[in-house]
């Protein structure tokens, strides 16, 4: 392992810029010209809109022009599109209604756009969207999506009774009959709160339109520029792709919700055509909480079915999932393929049924936020293991060992066909740093304070690298999830690597040049990573799901595969020996067996100047391209264990330490791995104790700033103990299985086991909230009375 | 329209300004100085924070016209040329930052923090202090362990 090759904890590249404040975030950018757009939102979770009187708003100073759906429908600008179908049970698809980037004659949601303001500047296209006069019929209202089917709130035409589907996945049979012959059944009701994701950039948008080229330019807060351009041009149809730009400049973290394509960018560069003028749009906090797509929300009941011995037999399940008024860009697949098919978690369930009940609500459309799915299901599993565990009288820790998948590739009855993995070591070490063995006297020591101690295990399992095309093709993607690389090599030795990855913290600018760096034996410094620009690179899918590592670097190191090739061939005719004898290592070509040799920078240039070899056999240059697509999901796999202290007089829950062993295959960059650890823990642990989206029942967000949303904060969380195992993932070149979404996934049953551990009773919710955690506790008071 | 003039990174600035506008509107719009960030809009995030004659404020709560004559730090003007500042390299060195979107704002927070409570700062000590600043990404742990480092680094070049 050199210095800064693979396996090394580089300092990060980009870091001098963002510590310097030189970072080029969207909402820094700033054309000639530009105007403000600010956006009009429905008051109201459910009404017909009436009328909408512009007059008095387009006489107020400054105002360049005043849009609503009629000028969007006048335009025949489509509508906003989920790009997965999904059938239910009976075959059918999936019930889309229409989602119209500005609300045609009905708004669906607190937040729903009613109309935009374009102006000089963005406090005249306030002032004067205060002018604009709706007239609202409102509508009766539903958010619980218990209660969404046969509710008197009709929410699409398309969808009588508010359901999107009812889907399935499993042999119904086969598991009834497992809970048939089981000698154990322990059951469970559960809700997976709903989520604000929350980056710390707000969306933003800059739409610019060049007349001379009929060109539009969109600059965006995106995690993939690439499939913003498809869904617009092709979908939305507002420019076709050789004529429309999609710049996604440094963006401030992303988590699911800036993969989608909204209504404000779709606005934004609309209108810059229209207006003839560069419009901006950045979102605030409130827009944030309003109208970014939210993540879980589900609505679970689920069992567990075990044999006399403590073997599971089976599982089933029944979510409800709250998709909110309109289906966001990728949310019919988070509660069916990317939840359900993790159902057999870490273990041998020889059968497993699932039914998911998808509605629509009137709140924020609802779809992918870290982890996607995967949190879902990990909660479901890790839930109904422990409480069958201590059901059964079982240690925890060894219920889970007893259960455990052991041999691979092993086939769930859920899809997934888990390629690798060690989970009892992962459980071992983690039991070893958590110091386990003695968690009875630290219980002990805490009474005598008079705290409730208690500890959680959490072992989890994802499926990420998404994913193989055609096998994601036949469960309804309409996209193909494979990832593109260019590599330019420039005479003088230097690489550019073109990437259809996103970068939006994960680091890319420096794990993708430690990979270029260990193959090439270029030093990282002359690596320049590009990204987030259509104009540069072709194509690409972004970056989510942990697919950056599995699946974007896979396509760097096909395309350095075909470089290789091609430099052996030029340095075998500058050393005039045949390209099979040539080797390359650390950076230098040399004739086997000899001392006969060139460097990687002085073939570079023998490439591009062509004077040693033919022309017409040879093509001068040195640049690849090549397109990964996935053979296999990738399944990183681990054990997180939480141990807290609850004080029963305040409620007040403390982590008292958190270990987290982890195996993600290889790794490229430790130090960043642990970083991406580290912020997954934390929003696993804001899911668990702090973090809840809440409605009002007619629909109003309580939860609409940072003074209501609780955001886990420095002083409210530990330091993490991070440690890894390690199985290279045997399904791709460098054996990575992916880290971004861990810690967000194995985090929140870890802490509710550790917590219904200390209160010894499963009564309590997420967000575990200090009242919560109080009125537990006095339960918990009352049980210990009753057995004195 | 007013006019307003201070002192931004040791350079006299003067701008015309709405009677309503903020701090951080003045320098990301008047000035185009874009290092400082808004994350929020109730004073919650930190995104914003600067050095208003050496107190750390949210710049995204204070009125540009009531920074007259004075003195104005921001994250642009920490560093001495090339030379990062002691806690703008311990960022770095501990990876205390991913998407950079929090990072000016904790940078300058945790600058003026260590001029406050000194170099040796315990982990509870700075987890309490920035109480102010959120981040979505690091989830604490390398932010926490760089100002320690940051501040240690400062008491060693004074
Ligand atoms: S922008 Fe100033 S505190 Fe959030
Ligand atoms: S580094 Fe992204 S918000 Fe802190």
């Amino acid at each position: 392992m050199s210095v800064t090759g693979i396996g090394a904890s580089v300092r990060r590249k980009e870091d001098v810029r963002f510590v310097t404040g030189k970072g080029r975030y969207t909402d820094d950018i700033n054309r000639p010209g530009q105007a403000h757009a600010y956006f009009l939102r429905s008051p109201h979770a459910h009404a017909t809109i009436n009328n909408i009187d512009l007059s008095a708003a387009l006489k107020m100073p400054g105002v360049v022009a005043v849009y609503t759906g009629d000028d969007i429908a006048a335009d025949k600008v489509g509508g906003l599109i989920c790009g997965w179908m999904i059938h239910s049970k009976d075959g059918s698809p999936m019930k889309a209604g229409a989602h119209p980037a500005l609300a045609q004659g009905k708004v669906r949601y607190v937040g729903d756009h009613v109309a935009v303001v374009i102006a000089d500047k963005l406090s005249q296209a306030r002032d004067a969207a205060e002018k604009i006069v709706v007239d609202y019929g409102v509508l009766p209202a539903i958010v619980d999506p218990a209660m969404a089917v046969g509710a008197d709130a009709k929410i699409h035409d398309a969808a009588p009774d508010n359901t999107v589907y009812n889907w399935h996945l499993g042999d119904k049979a086969a598991t009834d009959a497992a809970f048939a012959r089981a000698a154990h059944v322990t059951r469970l009701d559960l809700v997976n709160n709903r989520l604000s994701p929350n980056a710390m950039e707000p969306r933003a948008a800059v739409g610019d339109y060049d007349e001379g080229t009929d060109g539009l330019t969109l600059y965006t807060t995106s995690q993939n520029p690439h499939v913003a351009r498809l869904v617009l041009s092709a979908f939305i149809g507002l420019a076709p792709e050789h004529k429309f730009r999609v710049i996604a400049p440094d963006v401030g973290g992303g988590f699911g919700s800036k993969i989608f394509i909204y209504a404000e960018e779709t606005v934004c560069v609309w209108a810059a055509r229209k207006v003839r003028r560069p419009v901006k749009w950045t979102s605030d906090r409130t827009e944030a909480f309003l109208s970014d797509a939210h993540g879980r929300d589900h609505v679970t009941h689920a069992e567990l079915a075990l044999d006399a011995y403590g073997k599971i037999l089976g599982l089933r399940a029944h979510t409800t999932a709250n998709l909110g008024a309109y289906l966001s860009t990728f949310s019919s697949s988070v509660p069916t393929y990317l939840y359900a098919p993790l159902l057999s978690g870490q273990y041998d369930i020889p059968a497993i049924y699932a039914e998911v009940d998808a509605v629509y609500t009137n709140t924020a459309p609802v779809d992918a936020y870290r982890g996607a799915g995967r949190p879902e299901a990990t909660f479901v599993v890790e839930r109904l293991v422990e409480i069958a565990a201590r059901e059964t009288g079982k240690d925890p820790a060894a219920f889970r060992r007893q259960n455990f998948v052991t041999s691979f590739p092993h086939q769930t009855p859920v899809i997934m066909c888990y390629d690798g993995g060690d989970y009892n070591a992962s459980l071992t070490k983690a039991l070893e740093i958590a110091d386990y063995a003695n968690i009875g006297k630290r219980k002990a020591e805490a009474a005598s304070r008079g705290k409730l101690r208690g500890i959680g295990i959490s072992a989890y399992i994802e499926a990420c690298g998404i994913a193989p095309s055609a096998a994601v093709g036949s469960l309804g993607a309409g996209v193909g999830l494979w990832e593109s690389a260019e590599v330019r090599v420039n005479p003088i030795g230097t690489v550019e690597i073109l990437t259809g990855s996103h970068s939006h913290g994960q680091g890319h600018e420096t794990t993708f040049a430690q990979l270029v760096s260990e193959r090439l034996g270029v030093p990282i410094d002359n690596v320049a990573i590009i990204h987030g620009d259509t104009d540069k690179v072709q194509m690409g899918m972004g970056t989510y799901g942990s697919r950056s590592g599995a699946v974007g670097m896979s396509a760097i190191v096909k395309a350095l595969d075909k470089i290789e090739a091609k430099a052996k061939k030029v340095a075998g005719h500058c050393l005039e020996a045949s390209p099979d004898d040539i080797e390359f290592k650390d950076g230098k070509f040399t004739v086997k067996g000899t001392d006969k040799s060139i460097d990687f920078p002085s073939v570079a240039l023998q490439a591009y100047i062509a004077h040693k070899f033919n022309g017409q056999e040879l093509e001068p240059g040195l640049k690849e391209s090549a397109f990964w697509d996935p053979t296999n999901f990738t399944f990183p796999a681990g054990v997180h264990i939480c141990e807290l202290e609850v004080d029963p007089q305040t409620g007040v829950t403390t982590i008292v330490k958190w270990t987290a062993v982890d195996d993600f295959g290889n790794l490229i960059n430790p130090m960043i791995v642990e970083g991406q650890v580290h912020g997954g823990i934390a929003q696993g642990v804001g899911q668990a104790l702090f973090e809840g989206a809440v409605y009002t029942k007619d629909g109003q967000l309580v939860t609409a700033s940072f003074m209501d949303y609780q955001m886990p904060r420095a002083d409210n969380l530990p330091s993490y103990n991070i440690a890894i195992t390690k199985t290279p993932c045997p399904s791709n070149p460098l054996g990575i299985k992916g880290c971004g979404e861990a810690g967000a996934i194995a985090a929140p049953p870890a802490v509710i086991n550790a917590l219904t551990d200390a209160l010894g009773h499963e009564d309590i919710a997420m967000p575990a909230s200090p009242l919560a955690v109080w009125r537990a506790a006095r339960k918990t008071m009352a049980m210990k009375k009753a057995a004195e | 329209m007013p006019t307003v003039s201070m002192t931004v990174n040791g350079k006299p600035v003067t701008g015309e300004v709405d009677s309503r506008t903020l701090l951080v509107q003045f320098l990301r719009e008047t000035l185009r100085m874009t290092g400082t960030h808004v994350g929020c809009d109730t004073s919650q995030c930190g995104c914003c924070v600067v050095h208003i004659d050496g107190d750390a404020v949210k710049s995204c709560t204070t009125l540009a016209l009531s920074c007259e004559g004075a003195k104005v730090t921001t994250i642009e003007g920490l560093a001495n040329g090339d030379q990062l500042h002691p806690m703008q390299e311990a960022f770095r060195e501990n990876h205390g930052l991913q998407c950079g979107f929090c990072t000016p704002g904790m940078i300058m927070t945790a600058v003026e923090l260590v001029g406050r409570k000194g170099h040796n700062l315990d982990e509870k000590t700075i987890r309490e202090e920035l109480e102010g600043n959120l981040c979505r990404c690091t989830g604490y742990h390398n932010i926490v362990k760089a100002i320690a480092a940051g501040a240690q680094a400062m008491g060693a070049k004074a």
